[in-house]
C-alpha cells in the first residue's frame, strides 16, 4: 500500500533557533504523481513545512524536533539539503530568487548541481520547450528579468535537476493575474508530461485547487483541514476564507471571523 | 620620456601581480564573505615553496611551479577544511581573527625554517625573454610576470565562464540559499575557491620573488598591499581587483621614480583615503541590481 506515497511526513515539530516553536505537529501524505496542495494565511508556517522536507530549514538554525519524514520510504529529516537534492526533491524558493548576475542559461546551467559532469543539453531544450519566452534571454542577466520571466526562470531551473519532488513555494506571488493562470497550466503540464510529484504552497487557493488533486489547510502551525480538491473548493469555511466567497457575498465581518475560530478549534 | 616609459612598464607589471593576487582575497570574499588577512602570508608561501623544489629539491623550473602551484592548491583546500569550516555561520570578527592567527602561524612556521635572509631564485628565465627597442628595455621578468598573469587571467576568466563548477562557484556567491536549494555543495565552493586562490597568491609570489627576492617580511607585507587593492577596486568585483592592482602598481612604481623611494610605500594608502571619500564602494563596486 505504502509504495503508492512518495513523501510522509509524519506528525512533525519545528523549532527555530532552538527556542521558537513554529510547526506542532504537522503530517501529510504525498501520493506519486499527483498535485498536493497546501494552503494557509501568512505566517502559517507552510514555507517552514517545505524547508523541513527539502533540509533548508538547517542554515536557518531550524530543527524537525519530533516526528519523521519519510521520501520514498526513507527517513529524511534533519539531513543536509546537498543529500535531500541529490534524493530528488527540488523546492524553489518563495520570492523568485534568480542568480541576478548569471545570465538566464548560466542561472539553468546551476539546476545541474545535484548530477555534474552529466550532459545537460536535453534539459535545457526541455526548460526552453516549457517557457518559449526564456528562449530569446538566454544570454540576458536574470537580474534584469521581469517578474513573470524570473518565475519561469526558477521552475525551469529547479525542473534541470530532474526532480521526483518539486516543491513549489507560492509561485504566483506578485504576479499578474493573466500570468498566475499561464504559470499554473505549465505547473499542470509538467505534472503531466513528466510524471512530477508537486507540493504546492498557495495564498491563491482557488488557482491551486483547480490544477490539485488534494489539499491541506494549514492554520498556526497545523494542519487544521485537508481532503480531495474538489471537496475543498466546495468546503464552506474554504470558500469564505481562502477563495474570498463570503456565504451571503457579504463581507467578512468581526462576527465570522470568530465563527471560524471557533470551528478550527473543533477541528 | 624613456624613463617614463620604463616606469609605466614597471608599473604595470607588478600591479598586474598586485591585481593577480588580490583577485584571490576577492573570491574568498565573494564566496564566503570572509576577509582573508593571511593571505600575504599563503603568497610568501607560494615563493618559498618555490624556491625548496627549485634549489634543495633541484627539480626542473618548469616541475617545480606545477609542484608548488598545487600544493598552494592543496593548501588552500586544507586551510578551508580545518579551519575555516568550523566557524561557518560564527560571527564575522571571529572569522577575521582566525585569519589573522594563521597569518602569524604561518609567518612563525616560515621564518622558523628560513629565517628572515633574502634569497633569490636560480637565473632560469631566458635572456631572450626581455623586450629591448632602444628607448624601452624591458627585463624578462617584466614579460614573464605579463605573460603568467595574463595566461592564469585567461584561464579563470574561462573556467568561471563556461565551466559548471566556475558557474555554481559564483551561484554560490550571488545567491546562497538559492544555490543550497539547487543541492549545489556549498561547503565545496569555499574550499574550491581558498584553493583557487592559494594558487593564484602562489602564482603572484613566486614573480615577486623574482623580481624582489624571497624575504618572509617583504613577501608577506604585499598581503597588506592587497587591501588598497581590493578596496579601490571594489571588494566583490574580480576585474576591479584587477585594475586596481594596476592602479596602486603605476602608483608606487611612479612615485619612487619621480618623488622619493621612500614615500611609495605610503602613497596608495593616501590615494585609497581619497578615492574612498568620493567613492565609498569603491571604483567597480558592483552595481545592485533592483527591481520590483
Ligand atoms: N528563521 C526563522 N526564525 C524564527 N522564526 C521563523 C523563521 N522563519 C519563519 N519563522 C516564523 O515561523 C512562522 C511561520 O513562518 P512561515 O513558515 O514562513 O509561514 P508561511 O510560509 O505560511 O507564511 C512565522 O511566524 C515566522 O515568523
Ligand atoms: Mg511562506
Amino acid at each position: 500500500m505504502s509504495e503508492g506515497k512518495l513523501l510522509v511526513i509524519n506528525n512533525i515539530s519545528v523549532v527555530y533557533s532552538d527556542v521558537i516553536q513554529v510547526l506542532k505537529g504537522v503530517s501529510l501524505t504525498v501520493e506519486k504523481g499527483q498535485i498536493v496542495s497546501l494552503l494557509g494565511s501568512n505566517g502559517a508556517g507552510k514555507t517552514t513545512t517545505l524547508k523541513a522536507v527539502s533540509g533548508l530549514l538547517k542554515p536557518e538554525n531550524g530543527k524537525v524536533t519530533e516526528g519523521s519524514i519519510l521520501f520514498d520510504g526513507l527517513p529524511i529529516h534533519n539531513h543536509s539539503p546537498e543529500m535531500i537534492t541529490r534524493a530528488g526533491i527540488i523546492q524553489v524558493l518563495e520570492g523568485r530568487q534568480p542568480f541576478k548576475y548569471l545570465t538566464i542559461e548560466e542561472n539553468l546551467r546551476v539546476g545541474t548541481a545535484t548530477r555534474w559532469g552529466k550532459p545537460y543539453r536535453q534539459d535545457l531544450d526541455m526548460v526552453y520547450h516549457y517557457f518559449p519566452a526564456l528562449t530569446k534571454r538566454r544570454k540576458t542577466l536574470a537580474g534584469y528579468c521581469s517578474g513573470g520571466e524570473m518565475q519561469m526562470l526558477v521552475i525551469g531551473r529547479a525542473l534541470m535537476a530532474h526532480p521526483r519532488l518539486l516543491l513549489l513555494d507560492e509561485p504566483s506571488l506578485g504576479l499578474a493575474p493573466l500570468f498566475v493562470r499561464e504559470i499554473f497550466q505549465i505547473i499542470e503540464r509538467i505534472n503531466r508530461e513528466n510524471g512530477t510529484t508537486i507540493v504546492l504552497v498557495e495564498q491563491n487557493a482557488n488557482m491551486a485547487l483547480q490544477i490539485a488533486t488534494y489539499g491541506y489547510v494549514m492554520e498556526n502551525g497545523k494542519i487544521v483541514m485537508e481532503g480531495r480538491a474538489e471537496d475543498l473548493r466546495e468546503n464552506p469555511d474554504v470558500k469564505e476564507f481562502y477563495l474570498g466567497m463570503g456565504a451571503a457575498g457579504a463581507a467578512k465581518s468581526y462576527k465570522d471571523v470568530k465563527a471560524y475560530k471557533r470551528r478550527k478549534r473543533w477541528l | 620620456m624613456d624613463f617614463f616609459l620604463q616606469l609605466l612598464i614597471n608599473g604595470l607589471s607588478i600591479g598586474f601581480l598586485y591585481g593577480l593576487s588580490a583577485m584571490g582575497f576577492v573570491m574568498i570574499f565573494k564566496s564566503s564573505s570572509v576577509l582573508n588577512f593571511a593571505h600575504g602570508e599563503i603568497l610568501a608561501f607560494g615563493a618559498f615553496l618555490f624556491l625548496a623544489l627549485a634549489t634543495w629539491a633541484q627539480l626542473p623550473i618548469a616541475l617545480a611551479f606545477v609542484v608548488t602551484l598545487a600544493g598552494a592548491f592543496v593548501l588552500g583546500f586544507v586551510i578551508e577544511r580545518i579551519f575555516l569550516r568550523p566557524l561557518i555561520g560564527e560571527p564575522l570578527i571571529q572569522v577575521i581573527m582566525l585569519t589573522v592567527g594563521l597569518a602569524s602561524m604561518f609567518k612563525g612556521g616560515m621564518l622558523l625554517v628560513w629565517g628572515g635572509n633574502l634569497y633569490t631564485y636560480p637565473e632560469f628565465l631566458p635572456e631572450g625573454l626581455g623586450v629591448n627597442w632602444g628607448v624601452i628595455q624591458v627585463p624578462p621578468v617584466y614579460v614573464a610576470a605579463v605573460i603568467i598573469g595574463s595566461l592564469f587571467l585567461l584561464l579563470f576568466g574561462l573556467f568561471f565562464k563556461f565551466s559548471s563548477q566556475g558557474i555554481y562557484m559564483r551561484s554560490v556567491a550571488d545567491n546562497q540559499p538559492a544555490a543550497l536549494s539547487l543541492g549545489v555543495h556549498v561547503r565545496r565552493v569555499f574550499a574550491l575557491s581558498w584553493a583557487i586562490a592559494a594558487v593564484v597568491a602562489g602564482i603572484s609570489g613566486i614573480v615577486l620573488g623574482i623580481i624582489n627576492g624571497i624575504n618572509v617580511h617583504e613577501l608577506s607585507s604585499i598581503g597588506l598591499k592587497v587591501f588598497p587593492v581590493v578596496i579601490l577596486g571594489g571588494l566583490d568585483s574580480i576585474s576591479g581587483a584587477i585594475i586596481g592592482g594596476l592602479i596602486i602598481g603605476l602608483l608606487e612604481t611612479f612615485t619612487g621614480g619621480y618623488l622619493s623611494p621612500s614615500l611609495r610605500d605610503i602613497v596608495p594608502y593616501i590615494t585609497l583615503v581619497f578615492i574612498l571619500l568620493i567613492k565609498p564602494y569603491g571604483l567597480f563596486g558592483l552595481v545592485e541590481i533592483e527591481r520590483v
